[in-house]
């Protein structure tokens, strides 16, 4: 008895169709994403599962900090440290490039290739501005003698800040090539996508510092 | 900058667009998140103001909870997952919830065993 033989079409042919509106890709430069046979765009719902993922990476250090934070054989206790005044600051502006990030992303969406551009280099620029007080937080620090093996506690809340400070440093070099390739009308395919991938990106930043500050700088050890 | 709500009619896909978990395409005027900013800030600056005060044990609930508030304004107005398909709302709420559960359970253990 020979068994019927099953016939398997070539992944070539097989096709899967995005809904007409999926994408938002009415004309914005004429590209055609990828989608999944769920109709979702490959490139939205990768960036999604990255950030899911990252919630394990930053649970992590967080959870670690919040561990030894306490630790502190020598050097400065983190109440002796922190500059609350200064902090929120710059969570604030952090928080204010949000918005600006999501105006660009608005922006986009109408195709408004201007305002995009002005919104992306705002975002950049309260970025760097956040970066920037980060980097004069460490020098401070240091200068109290809190270096990075100092303590348990130093190095927990260096490695979550720092690797903070790394993910805002990404997202400004992504903001400011975006800007860039805009500018050289270079973009293949969605651009608004593209736009908002970015901008999922750098919101969540924004929330992990929403946490970060929270726990790290207000709740005292 | 747009004055005006605009929401794009799916028409007669809209019901199976549901079935799949699609996003409800709603575009909101610029006024919208520069409203939702200035709520996040008004957060923001109370959580600063708590922190100087002695409120005793609500302190820390009162803390965590809006710290909760601003994170999940963001994630659903700013990021838009409010409005996005239900798979983008599973792949991201399951790493948090994940990373909570495993690291809550992590905490606990070297809270309470560790010793």
């Amino acid at each position: 008895m020979v068994a019927p033989r099953r016939s398997f079409r070539p992944l070539s042919e097989i096709a899967v169709h995005a809904p007409a509106d999926a994408g938002h890709d009415d004309g914005h430069g004429g590209g055609h994403g990828h989608y999944s046979s769920l109709g979702l765009s490959n490139n939205k719902l990768g960036m999604w599962l990255f950030l899911g993922s990252e919630c394990l990476l930053f649970g992590g250090l967080i959870s670690t900090y919040m561990l030894y934070r306490g630790r502190v054989a020598k050097g400065p206790s983190p109440d002796q440290v922190y500059d609350i005044p200064f902090t929120s600051v710059s969570s604030f502006v952090l928080l204010m490039s949000s918005l600006t990030m999501v105006m660009a992303v608005t922006a986009a969406k109408r195709r408004d290739d201007r305002n995009t551009q002005l919104w992306l280099t705002v975002t950049a620029l309260l970025g760097a501005t956040f970066v920037g007080g980060q980097v004069y937080e460490f020098t401070s620090f240091y200068h109290e003698g809190m270096g990075f093996t100092t303590s348990l506690f130093t190095s927990s809340f260096y490695t979550l800040t720092g690797f903070h400070g790394v993910h805002v440093t990404v997202g400004i070099m992504m903001l400011l090539a975006l800007r860039n390739i805009m500018s050289k009308s270079r973009i293949p395919g969605d651009k608004a996508e593209v736009v908002e991938l970015i901008g999922l990106y750098w919101h969540f930043v924004d929330i992990i510092w929403i946490i970060i500050f929270t726990l790290v700088y207000l709740i005292p050890a | 900058m747009s004055t005006a709500t605009e929401v794009h009619d799916h028409g007669d896909h809209a019901a199976d667009h549901d079935d799949h978990g699609h996003a409800e395409h709603v575009d909101h005027p610029d006024s919208y998140y520069v409203k939702i900013a200035a709520v996040l800030a008004g957060i923001t600056a109370a959580e600063v103001t708590l922190s100087y005060m002695h409120i005793g044990k609500a302190f820390l609930p009162i803390l965590l909870t809006l710290m909760a508030i601003k994170f999940v304004m963001v994630v659903l107005f700013f990021m838009h997952l409010r409005f996005d398909s239900k798979w983008f709302n599973m792949a991201f709420w399951s790493g948090l919830i994940l990373a909570i559960l495993v690291y809550l359970a992590a905490i606990t253990t070297f809270k309470f065993w560790g010793k």
